[in-house]
């Protein structure tokens, strides 16, 4: 388990990292509400009377939010409680409309479970304590309104899956890559959209230092850490922060900080100081969530294959490389493509080759997705069949790649023909050429015959030369040799 | 036990309520008056007993319904906010949010 | 209140209970709006009640017409054009809702509550026009409605009384025949209780029976909706429109068709025409009802009603609720632990209250919510954050929750002896307005016999049953076992065909 792999010392100092990441899932209505959860419409244009607490209003669960909770859970082999309960956490602040945000606290829905990933060539995983469902907030604005903020309750009531970690991670780095793994399985399975400028994947680093062997110390929580760049940025600047006050014999206060992007320095936040008293208890407006078992598997029977999954698969069924399968399970097209290639070509190996390199080179130069790619998976796979059966050689191949790529033609063979690429593999024709080139070039013959290798060197180019490239340079060298015996 | 005047003010602050001072010290002694009778709770031996959040478990289990995932409201802003205090913009103003 | 009212000649129509009227309607005797127009009348007339907070005597004759129309187009349903009016507890498009506190002030709902919708003239209502809506204690919080922010409701037997509360402004409307029923709301007593002290009938259903969508919430797992109206058989009536599920609204609404207790109570008669009709019923006497705790007039009157359904055939059993006592302090720290929540959406942010001076945003908070609670409503809100805070939920809320199953436990066992339970309501007739305003622990011990049935979720009700000191009216409490609405209407039914205390009116007021 990572938390027992030996860890990377700062100044002497071990660093702890835990997680909370609060996902927004991806459906139509809020949790507890019918309005939608689309993203940008006009304040508060998106909020029913259950999201603007009007006197009288009362939640009503959304089946979609538990459906992509289960679906979570499964994903990271967690335990699906049976029953898990709603709670109230009781707090002011203007965008929580009710005064309390609905949310799991002693019984959540998904408990345990963990993410695996590898950080460099070595595997980590890291535990989760569990993932609840909950409430979003609304926004407050604070532009436009000199010494007034302004209240949108349109992301009130979005439903969240707030992800909690043990605190397993030893670097920024790896908590960086638990949180690109992470983001992968969540959109990868589609229950969140992933998208981090919008606020759909947030979050929260709870990070502290301690000399090896030392109790943990205590932690600092970074908020809302909305992009990959700044929360390595921050956690940096965190720990850097939490040692240096330690080494001027200074105690880390517990407190809440936001990272501040523009100086890159972390700041602890003015408001909720108050709010550690939450008073949470069971919500009388909701009966206890009952998960049956018939519904678990009916989920994990509809689900899709996971990324770690599909990559073990593709190097037992495929012999490829650990690393070509990590390579093409990074996105879930990308997989699909280079499956499609692989099994219509039978070369797993030059499909994974032609996917990971020509193709995605091409789609990188031109920014553009493999849903978009100028070659089909079935076009590629003809090609790859035709470099396996000899038929062109790998520099042909290419220029049948880019005359595909830029729409010069859509048939593969078609193509070779016209190009005249097909490697001949037809003896006399070659030797009647050889011939010729042996009598063009007596001067060379002797040297070789004198023992001189760069001769028959220059005769094997000689002879390419005469084939246009169309010849199998191995079999050229036994012709030459066999002759030159 | 009984209560201290901390305690009221510490629970005014959670509650963001605003007691005058002759507020609390009556409150306290009201408060107190109150707890008295509930310490009778303790005489009752609740072992093993579950607590019951709602009336209808005590027939058998009760379950959350779940609805289907639709979205069906429509724009009610302007009659969500007849009764608004403070509107500006669609957006419900408030003194300053300090982070 | 608007003044445009023509006193109609029928001057005994405020007497006529809601069957008669809507049979009155039916044969088309009398129009909706004259019925609408005299309720009107007497709502103004008898102002000085302090019942009602909001009438719109515009709205109300356009619903009449609307119903006249309906009538005249040959539809007939029971409840058709029927008044009525509504607790200011449930939310109201036409009306103004405040329950009772100056933090709603002008609050103008975007929807009416689930239970107002199903009972009006809006289509798939039951098509009853409403005369307004009815003052409370604030927030539903008191047993005497004098703790509502804007004036104390009277009780019409003796002005100088309180009706009961929460529900008060029901009561007392329905006693004095300014509406021919109501609505109202029981957490811990609120419909039970105000009916006992003002000698109506009145329903509290089992919980989740009527929909909570669009009422303000005090204590969510406790607050239920029921009628409250001159008979059983009105109450049947009116509960048949009002129950039923709200599966899209209301989580904790119980998914079981709604049945026409009336009919139900119209067949039962129709079967029984012998002497005694409640042949076979066993009627369970908890012996801590009957205790030194209950004032000697209440318990006569109690006692003589008990041996008229023993006349009726029932047969009397004694059972025991051991934990009566402790309902007192379980209710009185779940109820506010709920409040304390459910009032946070009161902040001045969004609708309600805000102050007119304020430094920043948490002094906002504090002195618009201060300025808009009353002083009972502040008290739960301290006992309900406190208990919840923490190191001392475990002591106190979650040993509430717990002592709470025991109590519905005992109520189990009770029923496995008998079929209905009966007692008293309250222990003492209707107090002096201001009588018990500065204890409020006193007050709260006067729940004593409403709080466990409350507690267990059960249905109840309040049947008039003679009169006691000072000549105030006297309730019986039957309570049923869960979902028994229909046996506990049929069994205060069977006693109101022999009896007439339901029929008695305040003198004063005719």
């Amino acid at each position: 388990m990572s938390n027992d792999a030996k860890s990377l010392l700062v100044q002497g100092y071990e660093v702890v990292i835990g997680f909370e990441t609060h996902t927004q899932l991806t459906t139509q209505s809020k949790i507890f509400s019918r309005a939608s959860t689309a993203f940008g419409a006009a304040p508060n244009t998106q909020a029913s009377a259950v999201d603007f607490a009007l006197p009288g209003a009362l939640p009503v669960m959304n089946k979609g939010a538990v459906q992509r909770a289960i679906e979570f859970g499964l994903a990271v082999n967690a335990h699906i409680a049976e029953q898990s309960v709603f709670a109230r956490k009781n707090y002011f602040y203007p965008d929580l409309p009710k005064g309390y945000q609905i949310s799991q606290f002693e019984i959540p829905v998904v408990q345990g479970g963990r993410v695996e990933f590898f950080l460099g060539d070595e595997k980590k995983s890291v535990r989760l304590v569990r993932a609840h469902l909950e409430e979003d907030a609304g926004k407050s604005l604070h532009e436009d309104f000199i010494g007034l903020s302004g209240i949108d309750l349109n992301r009130a009531g979005t439903p969240l899956l707030e992800i909690v970690t043990e605190p397993d991670m030893r670097s920024s780095a790896e908590a960086v890559a638990y949180a690109r793994e992470l983001h992968k399985i969540v959109t990868w399975i589609g229950i969140c959209d992933g998208n981090m400028q919008e606020g759909s994947f947030r979050c929260d680093a709870n990070v502290s230092v301690r000399k090896p062997g030392a109790p943990l110390g205590t932690r600092r929580e970074i908020k809302n850490l909305n992009s990959f760049k700044f929360m390595q940025q921050a956690m940096d600047y965190e720990i850097r922060w939490q040692i240096g006050q330690l080494e001027d014999g200074h105690a880390i206060q517990q407190a809440t900080v936001l990272f501040n992007a523009d100086t890159g320095e972390t700041r602890a936040m003015r408001s909720k100081e108050d709010a550690a008293d939450y008073r949470y208890f069971p919500d009388p407006d909701l009966p206890p969530l009952m998960i049956g078992r018939d519904w678990v598997e009916r989920v994990r029977s509809e689900m899709t294959e996971l990324p770690r999954v599909m990559a073990q698969r593709f190097v037992a069924d495929y012999g490829l490389p650990t690393y070509d399968a990590g390579q093409l399970t990074q996105s879930k097209p990308i997989a699909a493509y280079f499956e499609a290639v692989a099994l219509a070509s039978k070369q797993p190996k030059l499909a994974s080759n032609w996917v990971m390199g020509e193709l995605s080179r091409r789609l990188n130069a031109e920014e553009k997705s493999i849903e978009v790619s100028g070659i089909s998976a079935h076009q590629l796979a003809v090609l790859i069949g035709r470099i396996a059966d000899n038929t062109i050689s790998n520099n042909a191949a290419k220029q049948v790649f880019e005359a595909l790529w830029t729409g010069e033609g859509k048939d593969v063979d078609a193509l070779i023909e016209a190009k005249g690429l097909n490697q001949m593999n037809g003896a006399d024709e070659l030797e009647k050429i050889i011939d010729e080139v042996l009598a063009a070039n007596s001067k060379n013959v002797e040297e070789v015959r004198a023992g001189n290798s760069k001769a028959f060197n220059a005769l094997v180019g000689q002879a390419m030369k005469a084939t246009k490239g169309r010849a199998n340079p191995a079999q050229v060298n036994d012709l030459l040799k066999k002759k030159l015996a | 036990m009984a209560l201290t005047s901390q305690d009221i003010a510490r629970v005014a602050n959670l509650a963001r309520l605003e007691l005058r001072p002759d507020e609390t010290a009556h409150t306290l002694q009201q408060l107190n008056g109150f707890f008295t009778l509930v310490q009778q709770m303790g005489a009752v031996n609740t072992d093993g007993v579950e607590p019951l959040a709602h009336p209808a478990a005590v027939l058998g289990e009760v379950a959350l319904r779940l609805r289907d995932d639709i979205a069906s409201e429509t724009n009610q802003r302007e009659a969500s906010q007849v009764s608004a205090p403070a509107v500006e913009r669609g957006l419900f103003l408030v003194p300053k949010v300090i982070e | 209140m608007s003044s445009n009212i023509r006193h109609t000649p029928h001057a005994d129509l405020h007497d006529l209970g809601v069957a008669q009227l809507a049979a009155k309607l039916a044969s088309r005797e009398v129009s909706s709006v004259e019925v609408t127009q005299h309720f009107l009348a007497r709502i103004q007339q008898y102002d000085s009640l302090g019942a009602f907070l909001a009438t719109n005597a515009e709205v109300s004759l356009a619903q009449a017409r609307a119903a006249d129309a309906r009538l005249a187009a040959g539809e007939r349903s029971p409840l058709l054009g029927v008044p009525l009016a509504h607790k200011d507890v449930f939310v109201t498009r036409d009306f103004a809702t405040t329950a009772g506190s100056k933090m709603l002030e002008g609050y103008r709902s975007p929807f009416d509550a689930t239970v107002v919708s199903k009972l009006g003239v809006a289509a798939g209502g039951a098509g009853m026009v409403t005369l307004g809506k009815l003052n409370c204690d604030e927030f539903a919080m008191g047993s005497g409605s004098d703790n509502s922010a804007y004036k104390p409701v009277h009780n019409p037997w003796d002005t100088c009384r309180v009706p009961g509360g929460s529900s008060g402004g029901s009561a007392a409307a329905v006693a004095a025949r300014l509406v021919p029923a109501a609505t109202g709301t029981d957490t811990g007593g609120s419909i039970r209780q105000p009916a006992s002290l003002t000698g109506i009938t009145g329903i509290k259903p089992t919980y989740g029976r009527c929909s909570r969508y669009g009422m303000v919430a005090f204590a969510s797992s406790l607050d239920q909706a029921g009628p409250m109206a001159h008979s059983a058989l009105d109450c049947a009536l009116l509960l048949s429109a009002m129950a039923g599920p709200d599966l899209d609204r209301d989580s904790t609404s119980l998914d079981l068709p709604a049945t026409d207790y009336a009919m139900n109570l119209i067949a039962a008669c129709e079967q029984k025409k012998d002497a005694t009709p409640l042949k076979g019923l066993k009627i369970g006497l908890p012996t801590q009802f009957f205790g030194t705790g209950c004032s000697p007039d209440v318990l006569a009157a109690v006692r003589a009603a008990l041996a008229e359904f023993e006349k009726l055939g029932a047969t009397l059993v004694d059972v025991s609720l051991p934990l009566t006592e402790l309902s007192i302090p379980v209710y009185y720290v779940i109820a506010p632990a709920e409040a304390s929540s459910n009032l946070s959406r009161f902040d001045g942010v969004r609708y309600g209250h805000r102050a007119a001076h304020y430094t920043d945003l948490t002094d906002m908070y504090k002195k618009s919510r201060s300025e808009g609670f009353g002083d009972e409503a502040t008290r739960r809100i301290m006992i309900g954050t406190y208990v919840l805070s923490h190191g001392y939920y475990d002591a106190y809320y979650l040993k509430a929750q717990k002592i709470r199953r025991l109590i519905a436990q005992d109520f189990q066992k009770a029923f496995t002896q008998c079929d209905v339970i009966a007692g008293p309501v309250s222990p003492t007739v209707a107090w002096k307005i201001g009588e018990k305003s500065d204890d409020p622990v006193a007050s709260y011990l006067a729940d004593i016999y409403t709080l466990s049935s409350s507690l267990a979720g059960l249905p109840g009700m309040s049947v008039p049953a003679g009169f006691g000191a000072y000549g105030m009216p006297v309730g019986l409490q039957l309570i049923g076992n869960y979902f028994k609405e229909a046996q506990l209407l049929g069994t205060a039914h069977q006693f109101q065909l022999a009896t007439d205390w339901h029929e008695r009116t305040p003198g004063a007021m005719t």
